[in-house]
């Protein structure tokens, strides 16, 4: 998205990591009748356009009314209805905040919210469009389930899961812009079960979502360059949250998590809580957002800025390795 | 006042070549950015520039001036239309926007009013500036201060229930210091209104809703002067809207009216078509 390109709104809807997740709820829509999708004037950029082209008489665009839209959805829910909710992670989580508490987590009810463009990756954007901090806010909704797929392949597995997932859930997505950690869809997906990409003796680092490519990029440095063999796990899910694969890391004695959002809440306060209880003890470090609203920048300067790139996440390594810090010019 | 016209045949001249200059700043600024919120920058100009250089009371080399009259862009990504309008009067230079987006940027899509001067409320989620403006409103009365609120809205962003919470509230504390102005272009991100999420019938939703309306054509510079020229008392009880009939992409023969230029960028081709466009727009 540099300078000098000519692309409207349009062109945005052809990329094909983001298109998979709008082509696994078409062919759902296909199979399932009471799948009803629902949008707020955001159709094309949450790429649910395929959804509303092919089935209209079950596509509901609401105008700009989060609010109204996520409790529309729980009464369609009432009625047997499995709604997707599709709007941007901030208005999801925020705008329509206690909609989602009290309307479909208190109940229970079977809607699905995939909130895309979140975390940072609205990068110019700003502070109005990010989401730092749906995964600590959602979290704490009983009932709840979160999911942060690493990838387009993991987002097309989530989206198909969630179709025979009972309750509210939270699919939290990027702009589509993110590269890949999988090769395809081929892979054991399930909900509430961790994936470990690489093995490792010397740390783990627990990653969710673009930060498991940066993780895993991070470990291999490390052990090309410092002979530091650093495991990495991809937390997918937030809650139900995995305490065994913590648990297990926690073997390892070190522990970094990364993640795109707040500090505060989410991946790493979600680790950080299993770790204390079971009296563990261990080095621990969590690499995000440090408590502030972020600068504006295109995504990749914001994960170099917070340090949830590849360099970031192998500078925080080093440092709760008790290493020597390499000085870096850029961020 | 921030121009020296002497009559209003003049400051229509004046405005009219502004609004030329204002485009072609808001072309070059997509470029630089990489892409920006054209479609709803381009149909604001003539209501930001006869705001901005003639009616509000402001002081661009003091813009936090306590007695200023407050202006809320409450269609945020209004971003890349108003940072040109806001340099163009003075509040800081041209070159103050040239990595406009990029990393470490004060300016980005949606302005930060702790980094652009002249923004008096940080916006980008829709459906807030109406209740900023609510909240001014009292303040101002609460403190016998006689300056006003403007609120900017988009006719989409109208489609959120806070913004009628935000006026029935209007009308009910008597606030005839506030003034929502609604830059009615017709369209939004998905489609036009009408087909997303019809707000009509419009203008009798405000009269509903206790407001006194005014539905202008918003690139008519007269008709924009007539109306923000002879405003409502400043301890009216009524507040007051004003509908401004707008071309989404104005100017543009290839943005006029076309849904996906609510956010785009431009080649040297386009650029080039779109400055072209605007300079064929002087001598009408
Ligand atoms: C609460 C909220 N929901 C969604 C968006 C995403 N969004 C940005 S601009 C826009 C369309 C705005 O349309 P309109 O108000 O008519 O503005 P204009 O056509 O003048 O650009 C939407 C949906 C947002 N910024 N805030």
């Amino acid at each position: 998205m540099a300078g000098g390109l000519s692309y409207t709104i349009d062109d945005l809807n052809d990329l094909t990591q983001a298109q998979i997740y709008g082509k696994v709820l078409n062919e759902l829509g296909r199979k399932r009748p009471e799948i009803v999708c629902l949008t707020a004037d955001l159709a094309k950029s949450t790429k649910v356009g395929d959804f509303f082209a092919e089935f209209p008489e079950r596509s509901f665009n609401f105008g700009i009314a989060e609010q109204n839209m996520m409790t529309a959805a729980a009464g369609m829910a009432l009625t047997g209805l499995k709604p997707y909710v599709s709007t941007f992670g901030a208005f999801a989580a925020m705008r329509a905040c206690e909609q989602v508490r009290t309307d479909l987590c208190y109940p229970k009810l079977n809607v699905k919210i995939v909130g895309t463009h979140a975390g940072l990756s609205m990068g110019n954007g700003g502070t109005t469009h990010h989401a730092t901090e749906d995964l600590g806010i959602l979290r704490t909704f009983a009932n709840m389930t979160i999911v942060v797929p690493a990838d387009g392949f993991e987002t097309a597995k989530a989206i198909e899961a969630s179709a025979d997932y009972d309750g509210p859930m939270y699919i939290r997505v990027g702009r589509g812009f993110e590269p890949f950690v999988y090769e395809s869809i081929d892979y054991d997906y399930k909900i509430g079960k961790a994936v470990r990409m690489r093995e490792g003796k010397d740390l783990t680092i627990i990653a969710c979502g673009v930060c498991v490519l940066a993780a895993i990029e991070a470990a291999e440095e490390l052990e090309a360059e410092d002979g530091v063999s650093a495991g990495v796990i991809n937390m997918h899910t937030i809650k139900p949250l995995d305490k065994e694969a913590i648990l297990e890391a926690a073997g390892t004695k070190c522990i970094v998590t990364a993640e795109e959002h707040n500090i505060l809440g989410g991946l790493g306060g979600a680790v950080a809580e299993v770790i204390a209880e079971a009296g563990l003890g261990i080095k621990f470090k969590r690499l995000g957002v440090p408590d502030v609203f972020s600068v504006i920048g295109y995504p990749e300067d914001l994960y170099a800025h917070y340090k949830i790139d590849m360099a970031g996440i192998y500078d925080g390594v080093r440092e709760l390795l008790g290493m020597e810090k390499i000085e870096r010019d850029d961020h | 006042m921030l121009h020296n016209c002497k009559d209003r045949e003049e400051l229509v001249r004046f405005l009219k070549g502004k609004a030329i200059d204002v485009r072609k700043k808001i072309i070059q600024l997509v470029v630089t950015a990489g892409g920006g919120h054209v479609g709803g920058g381009l149909s604001m100009t003539e209501i930001l520039l006869v705001m901005y250089y003639h009616i509000l009371n402001i002081d661009p080399k003091n813009p936090k001036k306590a007695d200023r009259d407050r202006f809320i862009l409450s269609k945020g990504h209004g971003g890349v239309g108003i940072c040109p309008v806001l340099s163009e009067v003075g509040y800081f230079d041209d070159s103050m926007m040239c990595d406009f987006n990029q990393y470490l940027s004060p300016f980005g899509m949606h302005p930060d009013m702790n980094k652009v001067p002249g923004i008096d409320m940080s916006t980008g989620s829709l459906g807030h500036g109406l209740s900023i403006g609510v909240g001014l409103s009292i303040g101002a009365r609460l403190q016998k201060q006689t300056w006003r609120s403007f609120v900017l809205l988009g006719d989409g962003e109208c489609n959120e229930g806070s913004v009628w919470e935000a006026a029935m509230s209007a009308k009910h504390f008597g606030l005839g210091n506030l003034t929502a102005i609604v830059d009615r272009n017709k369209l939004m991100i998905d489609g036009p209104v009408s087909e997303i999420m019809e707000i009509e019938p419009f203008e009798d939703k405000w009269k509903a809703f206790g407001w006194q309306t005014k539905v202008i054509d918003g690139h008519d510079v007269n008709a924009l002067l007539d109306v923000f020229e002879n405003l409502p008392a400043i301890d009216s009880k009524v507040p007051l809207v004003v509908i401004c009939n707008t071309v989404k992409g104005r100017g543009i023969s290839f943005m006029e009216n076309v849904t996906k230029w609510h956010y785009g960028g431009l080649d040297e081709a386009t650029e080039k078509q779109a400055l072209g466009d605007l300079e064929k727009m002087r001598n009408t």
